[in-house]
């Protein structure tokens, strides 16, 4: 695990939030995304939690990844890994809390055991384990995509909270057909963030 | 209508796992600017929806509810560790240009959407040929948009180049907003020719999946 890409951490973090962005670059998380942000507060919610399920599960993943699953040599085995790994850590999360913030409970707890098969979280687990980060790049890592995924579904979601309500649109482009137009628009948007920061 | 047509047609179109369900479109559309690797994929992901569905329904009636979800994914899971262990002996480059993209098949939404809505109720049997049906109702969209974003972006199908060299590639195409787009347009098109579909038989029964339906209900 010495070959960690040598990558400074704020421009990492900047670069997983806007130019490789994981939904509008990478395509993952878009079934969730398409249909919570239908609802303003919702997608707020949602994007807190997948903050932080990702930016934990990878901490959590990284450790897994160098103590357990290097030293044995299962490598074959890390998607099943990784998957109760996610699953683990959203269930203490759920239960965290729900002991000790009951009010944040009501907010976030229908969404959290919809993460486990968000593939927003898998997919920043296999890319860390793909680009051989170390830990406070893992982290960085994590943390800067859920906030990237967080931004985008905050976006759409206000974009259509006039979008559903326009009367121009051709009724068989309603619904997911325009949502997905407008993904592509802020996709190209974000495209142009990448002569600003080159990190893949 | 036999069972078994029923699925595979509502699989193919009726109950599309793209155009009606809108399930699925995470992971696949990042490869679908490369024909072979899309195909790849379709293969990947219809195997493990079928095997999955199979499997799934055999155990439905051992696995208890508070833990189904789990089940499910570490089914899933296991077929797609075979999908990927294949592909790294056999196609190594393939495997490598794919990346993350094979393991991310097991959180397809198609692939727990299927187990979810259909095999948790109905025969083994049944269930494979509907995760089937589901995997080639998705993939033959698929192709078409690869098709499409291979050809314009780098004027090629299947890496053999087509055009000539005065066709200017379309970059566009090669870049994550077209993928948006095309499916936007074929759900488009799509939306537009049922509603032709179903204005010319008015008053008959209305077809088994309308647009915007909830997630599937069938005995």
């Amino acid at each position: 695990m010495t070959d960690a890409p040598n990558v400074g951490l704020l421009s990492l973090f900047l670069a997983s939030i806007l130019t490789s962005n994981i939904l509008l670059a990478n395509f993952l998380g878009t079934c969730s995304f398409i249909s919570i942000s239908k609802d303003f507060k919702s997608s707020m919610g949602l994007g807190i939690a997948v903050t932080l399920v990702i930016g934990i599960t990878a901490a959590v993943c990284w450790v897994v990844l160098r103590y357990i699953i290097e030293p044995l040599g299962i490598e074959y085995l890390s998607f099943i890994i990784f998957i109760i790994v996610i699953a683990g850590v959203v269930q203490m999360l759920e239960m965290i809390i729900d002991r000790f913030s009951p009010a944040l409970y009501m907010a976030l707890g229908i969404f959290l055991p919809l993460i486990t098969v968000n593939c927003a979280v898998l997919g920043v687990i296999l890319f860390m384990q793909i680009r051989k980060y170390n830990f406070p790049q893992a982290v960085i890592f994590g943390f800067g995509s859920g906030a990237g995924w967080w931004l985008a579904i905050m976006l759409l979601a206000s974009i259509r909270r006039k979008l559903d309500s326009n009367n121009a649109i051709p009724a068989g482009l309603k619904g997911t057909g325009i949502t997905l137009i407008t993904i592509g628009f802020m996709a190209m948007a974000f495209v142009g963030f990448s002569g600003m920061i080159a990190v893949q | 209508m036999s069972a078994s047509s029923k699925v595979f047609k509502d699989g193919l179109w009726y109950n599309n796992p793209i155009f009606v369900q809108v399930l699925g479109i995470c992971s696949t559309l990042a490869v679908t600017n490369n024909l072979r690797n899309t195909l790849i994929m379709v293969l990947g992901v219809t195997f493990a929806t079928s095997m999955g569905s199979l499997t799934l329904s055999a155990l439905r009636e051992l696995i208890p509810r508070k833990v189904r979800m789990i089940v499910q994914v570490l089914v899933l899971s296991f077929y797609v560790i075979i999908i990927d262990i294949v592909l790294r002996a056999y196609a190594p480059t393939i495997s490598k240009q794919l990346g993350p993209y094979v393991g991310l098949i097991i959180t397809n939404c198609i692939l727990m959407g299927r187990a979810e809505a259909f095999a948790a109720s109905n025969p083994p049997g049944l269930a494979f040929l509907d995760g089937l049906a589901n995997g080639f109702g998705y993939g033959w969209v698929l192709l078409v948009i690869a098709v499409i974003r291979e050809f314009l972006g780098f004027g090629s199908l299947f890496g053999f180049k087509i055009v000539g060299d005065g066709f200017t590639p379309w970059t566009i195409m090669v870049m994550a907003p077209s993928a948006f787009f095309l499916v936007a347009i074929a759900l488009w098109i799509a939306n537009n020719y049922k509603a032709k579909a179903e204005a010319a038989k008015k008053g008959a029964a209305a077809p088994a999946g309308a647009p915007g339906a909830p997630a599937p209900q069938k005995s």
